[in-house]
């Protein structure tokens, strides 16, 4: 039940917000735009609750996650992604390259948690995240310019881990 | 110049600076991992500013005119944003997953783990 108020919400405002036009609810959308919104994501969300909530794990529904979420992208997240492409400008010119696929285990449990990290691993310096071993999350990594060969998980994605661990575990 | 238009223009500009630069990087890099590295950081970086500065012109040119078809345009752009952020790192992981299945080593390579764990 929580599964199917969870996606019938998310795809209303999905509706709302890609047929945003004029009318008399805050200027953006007229009253049938709304019964139609209301009809659609009920069909939507009878169909997609079993697809988006597979494990029947709703840790991801509590706001506070959300704000943290938030938080992480605008703060920690955006620093280090603009010091990833100063990094990679400076590469991009000199072209001073010494690249390596090395493996780290974050120790993460949840699917959204790892897939979390390996996106904010692809978009912050030199790193980009090429396999999965799926039995034991441990990920291996692309690195542009390798110091050390068995890297700490610090030297790699800071402190990700820890907020990944905040967010969706 | 208002300064709208100055804030404006810097974020074009930093924008157009990150996405040419992740197409150089896209001719001079050796090897496919370095090329994604180019192609994903610096165009989701440029692609985010240019974006943000036509949220900015939408909602401004929203709030002063009144007319709604602004407010559109900034709210179509978010939706864009956000998806561009979710699919780029995923879509680079999935090029690079794919390279390395069939065979294709990074050269200039000092480690590849991934090489000797040899997964299924």
């Amino acid at each position: 039940m929580i599964g199917f108020i969870a996606s019938f919400v998310l795809s209303f405002f999905a509706y709302l917000f890609l047929t945003a036009n004029q009318g008399d609810i805050l200027g953006l959308w007229s009253q049938y735009e709304m019964i139609f919104a209301v009809i659609i994501s009920l069909i939507v969300a009878m169909i997609s609750t079993k697809v988006l909530f597979q494990k029947k794990r709703y840790r991801l529904l509590n706001p506070l996650r959300w704000v943290i979420f938030l938080f992480y992208l605008i703060g920690p997240f955006f620093i280090a992604m603009a010091k990833a492409n100063i990094d990679v400008a400076y590469r991009v010119i000199t072209g001073k390259i010494n690249p390596g696929i090395v493996k780290i285990s974050p120790n993460l449990k949840s699917d959204a948690a790892i897939t979390l990290l390996a996106n904010s691993i692809t978009l912050t310096p030199g790193t980009l995240s090429v396999d999965i071993d799926e039995s034991n999350n441990d990920l291996y990594i692309h690195w542009i310019n390798v110091t050390n060969l068995k890297p700490a998980i610090e030297d790699i994605c800071g402190s990700f881990p820890t907020w990944a661990r905040r967010i969706a575990e | 110049m208002t300064v709208l238009s100055i804030i404006l223009f810097i974020f074009l500009i930093i924008g157009i600076f990150f996405n040419g630069l992740g197409s150089i990087g896209l001719m001079r890099f050796p090897d496919v991992y370095t090329r994604l590295h180019a192609a994903t950081k610096c165009t989701t970086f440029g692609s985010i500013f240019t974006s943000l500065a036509v949220i900015i012109f939408g909602f401004y040119f929203w709030k002063v005119s009144g007319d709604s078809k602004y407010g559109v345009l900034a709210l179509h752009t978010i939706v864009a944003l956000g998806c561009l952020i979710i699919t780029n790192p995923t879509g680079a992981h999935a090029i690079a997953r794919a390279a390395h299945r069939s065979g294709v080593m990074p050269k200039q390579a000092v480690i590849d783990e991934l090489k000797e764990a040899d997964l299924k």
